[in-house]
């Protein structure tokens, strides 16, 4: 069993650039954050040798860089592929299948040069099952659960609108987001509608950029420049390609066994937690984590963001970064959740929580499809 | 034949080849796990969970529930916008995406747990779409 502080992140890196990149394709954006965290982690690239990614195939990142690893992950679940990545990574270093493992993110999402995405199926379920009624990429696939949510809680739409109020408040500090202007419930409310009841602002933003992290053994990370983060917890699982086979609207079952494996593996309370990253490829996701890890009783974390406690100030800091609705979202928004996390521990990020020690950061693959989740500490 | 573009069809595999069968013939068909009476879905030739191959095949009733939604304001080839992406609750427990026709698409229309009945939609001699409507009476 993977004990607490056993592996860290000692490389991290964003892409040169974030949001619109035209003059790189998807794999040179993988290599650009991947040079990126070699550098940070003061390493060569002849150094490496496990490689994670998602979005290309391993091979195709490997053959790229010139490495021929002893590792490889091509877990491929959605955007929280990254935090599954972190989660193997750890084990293979602790069971000693590699030493220094480089796990990449690089999606054209906007400018699509050279970006993979596989055609719908036909032949499979959600082909037969759900295709034929029209829903038309994430906003009209993963919003279908949240009018139920909202009922059954009686909340009502000015609650969705309020996460990406706070978001921007929280974009508004970091140099690097999209999207900083702040702005208001009537704001977002009465941004074009997309897929009732979700309106333009409550949707993540479509971008490019990448991002890469570099993790070894914790004894061999006080040799590295930065400030080792250690990897205190990690928890993954999948529940369902098809929105509709959810087996709870109001709840993601696959939530529900990675969150708290994490938090149990690395032995922490929800009192413990300085900063939270809970991926919001929109406004409902930040509800449904804060649910399903614990943090709130079902139906009351609507009320816990709008009561500010999640906001600049509030006692869980949440999304600060501005997440995906504000911060950037490529399609596989995971990867930068974590780079959060990472500069949080630090000590970097651009709306630092001064002496925040330990850091949650929750993923999603798909639309509900899967989760990963890892707890991360700087003690 | 018209060029205009279509709304995706379905193309059955050997395990689904039943649900657009009885589809065709206007029969919404179920498998049932004979062990605790529950109905399933999506179709495969065993309980999900336990790999139980004792099952049949029932006819359901036809008639559910609206159970969640949303409405589409950027519609793909193939669609008129607005319209609704909806999932319905069938009274045997399982749940389906489908659209809601015969009603406006609009919230005021579309209320949560409103009863609903199935219609199928001819797309070709094989495929038959389930879709639903509010319930008569």
């Amino acid at each position: 069993m993977l004990k607490p502080r056993e592996i860290a992140v000692v490389g991290a890196a964003e892409t040169t650039s974030l949001g619109k990149i035209p003059g790189m394709s998807n794999i040179q954006l993988h290599a650009d954050c991947a040079l990126n965290a070699i550098r940070d982690a003061g390493l060569k690239v002849s150094d490496i040798d496990g490689i994670a990614c998602a979005g290309e195939s391993p091979t195709n990142v490997a053959h790229y860089l010139g490495i021929v690893p002893k590792y490889v992950d091509g877990t491929g679940v959605g955007g929280c592929s990254f935090m599954i990545h972190v989660r193997h990574a750890a084990a293979a270093i602790s069971a000693g299948l590699c030493k220094t493992v480089l796990i990449t993110h690089g999606e054209s999402g906007n400018s699509r040069i050279g970006l993979n995405r596989p055609a719908p199926n036909p032949q499979a379920l959600a082909g037969q099952f759900e295709a034929p009624y029209g829903p038309f990429g994430p906003p009209t696939m993963f919003t279908i659960p949240v009018l139920r949510y909202l009922k059954t809680y009686g909340l009502t739409e000015e609650h969705l609108a309020m996460v990406a109020v706070i978001q921007r408040e929280w974009s508004s500090k970091n140099t690097r987001a999209s999207m900083r202007d702040l702005t208001t419930v009537e704001g977002v409310l009465g941004s074009r509608m997309i897929a009732y009841p979700f309106r333009l602002l409550m949707c993540c933003l479509v971008t490019d950029g990448g991002g890469a992290l570099i993790l070894t053994s914790a004894d061999r990370a006080k040799d590295f420049p930065n400030k080792p983060v250690y990897i205190l917890g990690t928890g993954e699982s999948v529940e369902t390609p098809m929105i509709s086979q959810m087996r709870d609207f109001t709840s993601s079952a696959a939530f529900k066994v990675a969150g708290p494996t994490a938090m149990n593996a690395a032995g922490i309370k929800h009192s413990d937690v300085d900063h939270l990253m809970i991926y919001d490829a929109f406004a409902h996701l930040p509800l449904y984590g804060l649910e399903d890890l614990g943090f709130c009783k079902p139906g009351e974390a609507a009320h816990y963001i709008w009561e500010r406690n999640t906001a600049p100030g509030g006692k869980l800091p949440l999304n600060t970064n501005g997440g995906g609705l504000s911060y950037t979202h490529t399609g596989m928004y995971g990867m930068f959740a974590l780079q959060e996390s990472v500069r949080q521990m630090r000590g970097t990020a651009d709306a630092q929580i001064k002496g925040a020690k330990v850091s949650v950061c929750h993923g999603v693959g798909g639309m509900f499809a899967a989760s990963g989740t890892i707890v991360f500490g700087n003690e | 034949m018209s060029d205009a573009p279509k709304r995706p069809r379905p193309q059955p595999t050997p395990e689904t080849k039943f649900f657009w069968e009885g589809c065709a013939r206007g029969e919404l068909l179920l498998q049932k796990d004979n062990v605790t009476g529950k109905c399933y879905f999506p179709p495969r030739p065993f309980v999900p969970g336990t790999g139980s191959t004792d099952i049949s095949i029932v006819k359901a009733s036809g008639k559910g529930r609206l159970y969640s939604y949303v409405i589409n304001h950027r519609p793909p080839p193939g669609f008129t916008a607005p319209y609704a992406i909806a999932v319905v609750e069938l009274d045997e427990g399982v749940r389906m995406m489908t659209n809601i026709v015969d009603c406006p698409q609009t919230p005021e229309a579309l209320v949560l747990d409103m009863p609903v009945e199935v219609t199928f939609e001819k797309i070709d001699d094989e495929i038959s779409l389930p879709l639903f409507r509010p319930a008569k009476g």
